[in-house]
């Protein structure tokens, strides 16, 4: 009997939450993500290419819609996409993407990189993406992300497309003082292969 | 505790039970429940039918599919050039299963809408509280003299996914270098507006590595089309456009590019001005709302008046259509249209069954077309709600295509981006 409360209880709540009788003209945040998951997966965890969004820090998510909608970081339609929401949209849809779990992507990696890879973590980035990228702490989360979307943001940090913040900037100068480019790709089979 | 995966499982296993006993109109309406038939297994259907299971687990949810396989039209295009298999464009129903949708592989000939019954060809009946009906497009066949479904066994129109697709890629396969192929588009409303551009592009990329000796020629029924500033720029770009032997030449309508007749033995077609002979022929014929919308009598002209915040017909109530069926304008009819509009369906059901006023809804299209090699282009419109006039409409300074100065690394991702959309929408449907 217990577990029949617990179940209506449960629809009950899911129901609260779709219906968002709160405010007339605002979606519900299941209705906003919703109409993501075509491109960035059901309840944001893409299984190819397209970035994941499940279990991204809700502040990072806000920052980067703010940063797509006023063009200060470039994208291929993020951009147009992104101007289509409100600030209050934006963070009904921040705090629903936070509580998704990420299921990490099932993609191709190269073991041979993997040790150098998870050296260079430890050393250059693990201080602020920490338990080897896993850890939803600043920025999003590198493990079990698209390795082709993290390539395409290496290069976009590189040329300078994208904006660095200032710290991670400093270590991965450090990085590419000590190393060659290969660490990069290196990094990035490190995360990739984090399934 | 119970996990997600636990409890769907469990609930799963309570419908099966529920079925015995179900009658329509019961199960409580104030704690969810109730029992939703949905019609069409696509995009548009097969969404709809998870995520309601997804969103209230104590909804017994019936598929009614009539096949056992779905063969996507998106990337179908792919297919014709031979860049990928139809393997890759077939899905199955197991991942609905597994959500707790029963899934019945049959047609359905008639819709009660008094008594909510649903009946099919084989003979079995289903009742329903609320049915959802997704059944995607058929042709016109009288609009285009000599043009049949017969006839499209010998020119294919490959605007439904599967055997239609396979015949038009031997077809190009068995082509000779030199060969013309025409693809003459359809007039009114049709689904996926780039599709005939892209297609173009595809078969004049196979064409180009092949056979560069051949051109596409696009027989237009009308003088603009979706995304054409960016196809046209893809085709110089790639393929010689505008230039004397260019793979693909364009006639709109103005130019005589509306077909009118086909002499599918004759291997030509008749345009406005003068009668073409081809070595492959594509013909897209017009286009309306599935057959069952008609039986069941939810069109209004073409296509299933809906409203559009719940998707419920104007004319029956307790059923609502969605996906290409439906006029859901200013929505185009797409994949991608249809799956969002699946949820915000599946989420007014859910509300309605529990007696509640559905929420406000959203909805979002993107379509991507694939131009060449490392080509990729898109449109991305994000579209809110007009209670007042029942309309669906842009959301004001967002969404638009690709910008025309785009980079080529940015053509290039919008390619990989294209296929990542492509593994997600089907997914998120099937999955
Ligand atoms: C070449 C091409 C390329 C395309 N590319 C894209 C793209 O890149 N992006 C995009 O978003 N869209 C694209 N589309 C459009 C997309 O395929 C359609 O918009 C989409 O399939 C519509 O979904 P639907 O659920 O409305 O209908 P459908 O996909 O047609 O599904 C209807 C289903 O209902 C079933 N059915 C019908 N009647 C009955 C009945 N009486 N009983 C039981 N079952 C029944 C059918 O068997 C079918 O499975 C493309 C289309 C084409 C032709
Ligand atoms: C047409 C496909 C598409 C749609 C629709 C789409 N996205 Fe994106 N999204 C992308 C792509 C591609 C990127 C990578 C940036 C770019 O090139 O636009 C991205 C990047 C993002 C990022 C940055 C991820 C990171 O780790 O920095 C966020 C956040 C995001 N999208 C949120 C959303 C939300 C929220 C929606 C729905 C309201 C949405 N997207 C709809 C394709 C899409
Ligand atoms: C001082 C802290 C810091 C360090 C060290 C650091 N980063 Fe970051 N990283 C950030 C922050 C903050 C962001 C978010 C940037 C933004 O808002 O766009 C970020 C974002 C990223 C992103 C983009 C994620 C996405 O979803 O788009 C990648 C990839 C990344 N970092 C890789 C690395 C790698 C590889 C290293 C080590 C070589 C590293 N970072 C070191 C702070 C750091």
């Amino acid at each position: 009997m217990g577990s029949t409360k617990l179940l209506q209880n449960m629809v009950l709540a899911g129901g609260l939450a779709l219906s968002a009788t709160s405010m007339a003209a605002t979606p519900s945040a299941a209705m906003l993500a919703g109409t993501c998951a075509a491109c960035h997966g059901t309840n944001g965890s893409s299984v190819a290419v397209i970035p994941s969004l499940a279990a991204a820090p809700a502040e990072y998510f806000v920052e980067t819609m703010k940063a797509f909608k006023s063009g200060a970081r470039k994208a291929t339609v993020m951009d147009r996409v992104a101007k289509g929401y409100s600030d209050e949209e934006i963070a009904l849809m921040g705090d629903y993407f936070a509580q998704q779990k990420l299921i990490p992507m099932k993609q191709g990696f190269d073991k041979t990189k993997l040790n150098q890879g998870k050296r260079l973590h430890d050393k250059y980035c693990e201080k602020c993406h920490e338990e080897d990228g896993r850890k939803p702490d600043v920025g999003g989360i590198l493990a079990g992300q698209s390795m082709m979307y993290l390539t395409f943001s290496m290069d976009d940090f590189l040329s300078g497309e994208r904006e660095m913040e200032k710290d991670m900037k400093k270590k991965v100068n450090e990085m590419l003082k000590e190393t060659d480019k290969s660490s990069i790709e290196s990094l990035i089979h490190f995360y990739g292969s984090q399934q | 505790m119970i996990s997600r995966r636990n409890f769907i499982k469990l609930s799963g296993g309570a419908v099966a039970a529920g079925t015995l006993v179900g009658c329509a109109g019961g199960m409580g309406r104030s704690g969810g429940g109730g029992k939703v038939v949905v019609v069409g297994g696509g995009p548009g259907g097969a969404t709809a039918a998870k995520y309601l299971r997804m969103f209230d687990p104590s909804i017994e949810v019936t598929l009614i599919e009539a096949n056992a396989k779905y063969y996507t039209c998106f990337m179908s295009n792919e297919v014709l050039g031979g860049d990928r298999n139809l393997d890759s464009i077939t899905f199955g129903y197991d991942g609905l299963r597994r959500h707790g949708v029963r899934v019945v592989h049959d047609t359905v000939t008639q819709i009660d809408a008094a008594a909510r019954k649903i009946v099919t060809k084989s003979g079995a009946t289903f009742s329903y509280d609320r049915a959802i009906v997704s059944p995607g497009i058929d042709f016109k066949w009288g609009a285009i003299e000599g043009h049949s479904a017969e006839a499209a066994e010998i020119i294919p129109h490959a605007w439904k996914a599967g055997a239609q697709t396979v015949t038009l890629h031997k077809q190009l396969l068995d082509m000779k270098n030199g060969g013309t192929v025409v693809i003459a588009t359809p007039s009114g409303a049709f689904r996926c507006p780039p599709g005939p551009y892209e297609r173009a592009s595809l078969i004049a990329n196979y064409l180009k590595k092949h056979k560069p000796k051949s051109k596409v020629l696009i027989l237009d029924a009308g003088d603009k089309f979706a995304k054409q500033g960016l196809f046209i720029a893809g085709w110089k770009k790639h393929y010689g456009y505008g230039t004397s032997n260019s793979l693909i030449e364009w006639v709109p309508a103005a130019q005589g590019g509306k077909v009118e007749g086909v002499d599918a033995k004759g291997m030509a077609v008749q345009a406005a001005v003068e009668k073409i002979k081809a070595d492959v022929i594509n013909v897209i014929p017009p286009q309306k709302a599935g057959k069952l919308a008609f039986d069941a009598g939810l069109t209004e002209g073409d296509w299933c008046p809906i409203n559009k915040k719940t998707f419920e017909s104007k004319i029956h109530a307790n059923i609502h259509v969605l996906g290409d069926a439906s006029n859901a304008a200013g929505m185009p009819k797409s994949g991608y249209s249809a799956n969002v509009q699946a949820k915000v369906c599946a989420a007014a059901v859910v509300d309605l069954l529990a007696g509640r006023e559905p929420g406000f809804p959203s909805y979002m299209n993107t379509c991507y077309s694939v131009v060449g090699d490392d080509h990729g282009i898109s449109v991305s419109i994000v579209y809110t709600f007009d209670e007042a006039k029942n309309e669906i409409i842009a959301v004001k300074g967002a969404g638009g295509v690709t910008p025309s100065d785009a980079s080529a690394e940015a053509l290039r991702r919008e390619a990989h981006y294209a296929h990542g959309w492509f593994a997600n929408i089907t997914n998120d449907i099937f999955g």
